[in-house]
Formats: structure tokens, sequence, C-alpha cells
């Protein structure tokens, strides 16, 4: 057992510690920011292979360390990390993608003037989730993602003095914490009957046999709450209106959110407590799946319907992110867990190449959003139009080459596979016809036909270039673990060792979907090859596109219902409060003022002149004291510690 | 044993110390504000340390007497903060030095 696998914590730390080194250095240092950032990410890839190459020994590897945090009468709070193959799989994703975007960053934000707090904030990102992804305790993954989150407000808000991107990371913030009460309330729950909030804990962990036992019938509970902290962060519906808000951020944070970094974590959270939803399975089906599967279908086609009717570049990639990740929930809701694991470790590349690939249009562009003026951007951004390709590719489902077809392929298989309806998979199927088609309406529309407003574009640097080469390189070279000839990633994940099978190639299912991408993109190719300035579907269905080009009026729902109502109750508590509780106390002191008049007249005749000669020398001792009174509470605080002081001296003395 | 209660009341007067100069020299609210934190902090850690290293430590006794005054700091920092609100609308300004309508 090598050293790392003992010492796993070292993998967060080590972007964490190099984020606050970062936040110490004066802003001027940019140079010297973006370098330690990179370092910390190299090491901490460095630290993932060496932690990763372990658990390829045994099939099923799981170390475990777990440690007392604090006692608290007879219980002990214990957290704990783990590295098993999920683990080490996500780590060397996140590292990789998050090594790519740290890279393409230093040419993408090489002219704002908050450079190094960008970088600060970026390690700072990437250390939280890598805590996430190895922490053996409910509670430690709570905590690293609350660090997520927090990581996420501070970049998507990182152009603080743009009010939109304030409210962005605002409504990013508490529409995540909304899920996060349910995951709170979930884990509070789960400690209450398991009595344990680690994972493994040699047989004693709550998601080994004898925890789950204990656990029993409120497995259903604890795991839809828990499940509603992987709704907020993953951006599944109805928590999915912050996503799309999110784009506000400078694009890397987008391609860090979308691809590496938070919305995985909701994803693998399912998949890291998932014996607490297929506990008591009946033939694979348990309520909280249920909840899963339906959750995922309504968001992955919700998200790519509204995609279609897009126009901002980088929304349309979010919604794209959106369904994919309905699309994982409902893998893992069929029982898919490694499917749904590898559609997120494939997302994870192809997914940081489009959002990067989209920042380098846009960066070409001098920071135009608007797929609507670009177009003919083939020739003048070589690099960036063949990677996007391959992104586009991947993300439409486009087999043989490309990691995103194969595990999308997977996911229709498992989907297929669900013992209870066909109705997920049917629905599945129209998801990608739908993905083939806004991902080819959104290529026509920035890379083919005329130039629209693209005179001065130009092709981006190579540092980030660069970052968009690897990230197609990898994504296709990730095919190969991928193929269900040898299904090395799936047999990796579930802990079997791979075989060799050439047959699995030959299946009718690889066949239909395959004719459905074929068919999503030359539906698209055929609508949108010659559109104009109005979108063929605007112009068929004018109703309908305004309806998905609104997102469904989502947020105007939310905003007249939940918002209005939280509206409602604050200002009926400010009318409370003013008028209510402050007639109160205005009655009391009505009445104090009432009786003090009246002692007023008593004492001015009846008792003032006598009191008179002696209230002169009072009056003149107050004085003396009043000087020190110099209404300054810094003068008084200070008196204070002065008399405290005395008071310790006199006690020194008299004892 | 004597050694390490006396190693965290060093830390705590230190903490105190520094939370009181915080409080004494700063001239916006905030930072008073924070000083005052860190004294309640310091005060917090006395607590721990001699429950811990007292003569008959009782489990919980003392992590329940600093975790309730851990939540009554909470509360007053919410009072305090909502206070130095008011008093920016009312002033425009945090700066205490200020706020001398109290002088006698």
């Amino acid at each position: 057992m090598s050293w790392i696998v003992t010492n796993i914590w070292l993998i967060p730390a080590v972007p964490l510690a190099f984020s606050l080194l970062i936040l110490f250095l004066s802003s001027s240092r940019r140079a010297a920011a973006a370098g330690a950032a990179i370092i910390g990410q190299i090491i901490a890839l460095g630290f993932s292979i060496l932690a990763f190459l372990p658990t390829l020994q045994a099939p099923g590897f799981r170390a475990v360390q777990s440690f007392t945090w604090f006692t608290f009468g007879d219980q002990a709070l214990r957290l704990g990390w783990v590295l098993d193959p999920l683990a080490a799989a996500m780590l060397i994703m996140i590292t990789l993608v998050g090594l790519c975007i740290f890279v393409f960053s230093v040419g993408y934000m090489a002219g704002d003037k908050n450079f190094t707090r960008f970088f600060a904030y970026l390690s700072f990102f990437s250390g939280a989730m890598l805590g996430v992804v190895i922490a053996n305790s409910l509670l430690l993954l709570f905590v690293s993602w609350e660090l997520v989150g927090l990581a996420s407000y501070l970049l998507i808000g990182f152009w603080i003095d743009r009010p939109s991107a304030a409210a962005a990371a605002k409504k990013a913030f508490i529409t995540t914490r909304i899920g996060d009460l349910g995951f709170f309330l979930g884990m509070l729950w789960l400690y209450h009957t398991s009595g344990t909030l680690l994972f493994y804990d040699n047989g004693n962990g709550a998601l080994e046999p004898s925890g789950l036992l204990k656990i029993g019938s409120s497995a259903t509970l604890v795991a839809l709450l828990i499940f509603c902290g992987a709704v907020g962060k993953s951006g599944q519906f109805p928590l999915h209106v912050w996503l799309p808000d999110a784009m506000e951020g400078p694009t890397p944070v987008s391609a860090l959110i979308h691809a590496a970094t938070m919305v995985a974590a909701g994803v693998f959270l399912v998949a890291r407590v998932y014996p607490l939803f297929s506990l008591g399975a009946v033939n694979g089906v348990t309520p909280s799946l249920m909840v899963v599967i339906s959750i995922g279908v309504v968001t992955a086609l919700m998200a790519s319907l509204i995609a279609l009717a897009q126009f901002d570049i980088k929304r349309i990639l979010a919604y794209s992110t959106v369904s994919q990740l309905g699309l994982m929930m409902v893998s893992l809701g069929v029982g898919g867990v490694a499917a749904g694991i590898m559609h997120l470790l494939a997302h994870g590349f192809f997914k940081a190449l489009l959002f990067l690939g989209a920042g380098s249009v846009i960066h070409g562009l001098h920071h135009e959003q608007d797929i609507r003026k670009m177009g003919g951007l083939r020739w003048i951004m070589p690099v960036t139009f063949l990677t996007y390709t391959i992104g586009m590719m991947n993300l439409s489902g486009v087999p043989f080459f490309f990691s995103g077809g194969w595990t999308k392929e997977e996911i229709l298989h498992r989907t297929a596979e669900w013992p209870l309806s066909r109705l997920p998979h049917y629905l599945m199927l129209a998801g990608v016809i739908l993905t083939a088609l806004y991902m080819t309406r959104q290529m026509i529309y920035v890379f083919f036909g005329r130039k629209r407003e693209t005179s001065d574009a130009h092709e981006s640097p190579r540092v980030m270039t660069m970052p968009l080469i690897i990230l197609a390189v990898c994504s296709i070279i990730l095919a190969i673990v991928l193929t269900p000839a040898w299904p090395w990633l799936h047999a990796y994940l579930n802990g079997e060792p791979a075989r060799l099978d050439f047959g699995a190639l030959i299946q009718p299912m690889l066949f239909l979907s395959l004719l459905l991408v074929a068919a999503g993109i030359g539906l698209a190719w055929l609508m949108y090859r010659n559109a104009g300035e109005t979108d063929p579907l605007a112009r068929a269905q004018p109703g309908l596109f305004r309806f998905l080009g609104q997102k469904m009026w989502i947020d105007e729902f939310y905003e007249h219902t939940f918002i209005a109502f939280s509206r409602v109750v604050a200002h009926l508590s400010d009318f409370l409060d003013r008028y209510f509780w402050d007639g109160l106390v205005n009655l009391f002191s009505g009445m104090g003022q009432a009786f003090a008049v009246l002692s007023k007249g008593f004492d001015d005749h009846a008792i003032n002149a006598r009191v008179d000669n002696t209230t002169a020398g009072a009056r003149r001792f107050g004085r003396l004291i009043a000087a020190r009174h110099s209404g300054q509470i810094q003068a008084y605080l200070g008196a204070i510690a002065i008399g405290m002081l005395l008071l310790l001296v006199l006690y020194a003395w008299l004892a | 044993m004597t050694s390490t209660l006396q190693l965290f009341l060093i830390v705590s007067s230190a903490l105190f110390s520094i939370g009181l100069l915080a409080a004494l020299s700063r001239r916006h609210a905030i930072f008073i504000l924070i000083g005052i934190e860190l004294m309640l902090a310091a005060a917090n850690l006395n607590f721990i340390a001699f429950w811990r290293f007292g003569s008959q430590p009782q489990p919980p006794v003392g992590v329940m007497v600093a975790i309730f005054s851990i939540a009554i700091a909470a509360a007053e920092a919410t009072v305090g903060l909502a206070l130095v609100i008011a008093i920016y609308r009312h002033y425009r300004s945090t700066n205490v030095d200020q706020l001398n309508q109290l002088k006698g």
C-alpha cells in the first residue's frame, strides 16, 4: 500500500493550501498566482494518479481511514477518507479537467484586473470538490459540499461590479441552499437511525450491511432528503433555475462548474450513498429510485427543449448540461450506477471542452455571446472549430470514436432493461434526438453559414487552444476503455475484472441510437442550413418558441409564487413590528411619560426648592465626571478594560 | 498536564489581548465587533481548557457551556451587525469616533 493511500487527504489539501497562498499575494503578482494555481493542480493530479494505481491491483479495492473529530459525552463524531474506484476515477477527471481549465484561464482572464483573486478561487473550488470525492463521512462530504457552494458563489459573482452577476451568484447560492437544507435534515436523520455518519467503517459504516439494517424502513425518506441536496447542486428540476444564470461568471468558471465540479457533486453524492437508495429494492425498484428517475426524465427533456430556443452560446451549453445531468440521474435511478458515473466522467471532459471552446469563440469575438451575430467561424478559428466539433459529437452521442457516445449508449441500455416500464427509455431516446438537434443548430449558427458580425474575429492564443486539444484527445482516448467490446471502466467501477468480447459490439440498440443521432443532426441541417435572422422554429411555431425561449416561464412562476409569498410574509412581519409591537411599546412609554409629567409637577413645586442647593453641588461634581464621558465608545471600553485589570490586581493582592 | 493547561491559557490570553486591542484601536464598527468575537472565543477556549484539564472532567459539561456560549455569541453578533447597519443608515458612516452622542 503506497503512502498516498494513507495520506489521501493531501489531494484536496494541496489546492486549498495553494489557494490560501495566492490570496496573500499582491494583485500585481499575476504570473506567480497563475503559476502557483497550476502547480497546485499538477501536484494534485500527480497524487491522484498515484492513488489511482493501487485501485487497479484488485477489483473492488477500498481503503478507508477514519479518525475521531471530537467526542461529546459518550458519542464520538468520526470523519474519514475513502479511496475506491469511484473516488479514484473522479479524482483523475477533476484534476485533469481542472488543470486544462486553469491553463485556459491564463489566456482568457489575461486582461482582468483581479487575475490573482480569480486563481485563488479556482484553486479553492477544485480543492473543495476533491474533498467531496474522497470524504468517507457524510458530514465531511457536507462540509466540502458547502465549500463548493461558497466557491461557486465567489466565482459566479466574480465580476461583482455587474449587477446581473451579483444577482446570479446570490440565486445560485440560495437555490442550492434550499436543497442543502434537505440534505442536512437527511444527514441528521441518518445519524439518528444508524448512529454513524461514516460510509465504510470495517462493517459498522452506514452503507454497510449492519448499518443498513439499523436504518431499515426510514431509508426511503433519508435517501429522498439527501437527494434534495443533489437536486439543488446538480441543477435538477425544480431547482435547475440557478444553473443557466450561473453563466454570468467568466467562461472558465462555467466550464469548471459544468464539467468537473459542482454539478458533478450531486450525481456523485447519489452514487456514493446508493445503498440507501436501493435498500429493500424489489426487482431493482424502490420509491426513492422512482423519484430519482422521474426528476431525471423531466429535467432531461425540459432542458433539451429549452436549449432549442436559446441564442446565447453559453446558455445553450448550460441547458445541455442540465439535460445530461438528468440523463445521469435516470441512469442511477434504473440501477446503472457505473453507467451514470461513466457518463459523468466522459461528460466532464467533453463539456469542459465545449465550454472552453465557447470561451475561445467569445474571446475571439470580443465578448460577444449571441450566436445570431456569429457565423462562418470555421475558417477563422480552425482549432476551436475542430475541437468544438469533437465535443459536439461527444455530446450528441455519436459512438465509435467518442466517449460520450458509448456512455450514452450504456445508459440507454440500462433504461431499456428497467423492469417496470419502457417509458423512461423512449423518453431518453427522444432526448438523444433533441440533443443532436440543438447542438447541430448551435454549430451551424456559430461556425457555418455566412459571416455576420465576425469581421475582426481571430483565433485564440496557444495557451487557450492547447487545453482544447488536450481535452479533445482525452475525450477520444477515453472511448477506448468504454466500448462494449472491452468495458474496462464499467468493470473497474463495478469492481469486476474486464474481459474482451468483440461480439458485444454488434447489437440492435447501437444501430437504433446511431440512427436517432443521424436523424437529429440531419434534421437540424435541413432546418437551420439557411437560417436567417429569425429562427426557423420561431417562424413555424412562434408561440412555442417564445414559451421555450422564456425558459418555460419557470423563473417568472417562482417569482410570482414562492418569492412573492416570502415577500408578503416579510412585509407582514415588518407591519407587525412597526405598528403592533411598536404600538405596545409606545403605549407603555406614553404611560411612563404621563406619570413623569405628574411627578415633575410635584417635584418642581414641592421638592425642588429645597433640593436646589444640594443639586448645585451635585451638578458641579457631575460636570467633573461628565468631562470623562467623551461619547467615544472606545474610551469607555478602555476604561472597562483598565477597571478589570485593577480588579485582577486587587484579587491577586488579596489572595 | 499543567503545562498543557498553561499553554491553552497563554493562547487564550493572547487571543483575548488581540481582541481587546482590536476593539480599542479600530475605528470601524465591524472591526470592533470582530474584536469582541475574538475575546469571546478566548473565553470559550478557557471554558474548554479548564474543563478538560480540571480536577474532575464530567463528560459533556465544558463542551455544553462552550456551545451554549457560541450560540449566544451568534445571537449577539446578529444584534451587533443589525445595530451597525442601523447606525450606518442613520449617520452614513460606521466610524465610531463620529458616534459621540452619548457624551455627558
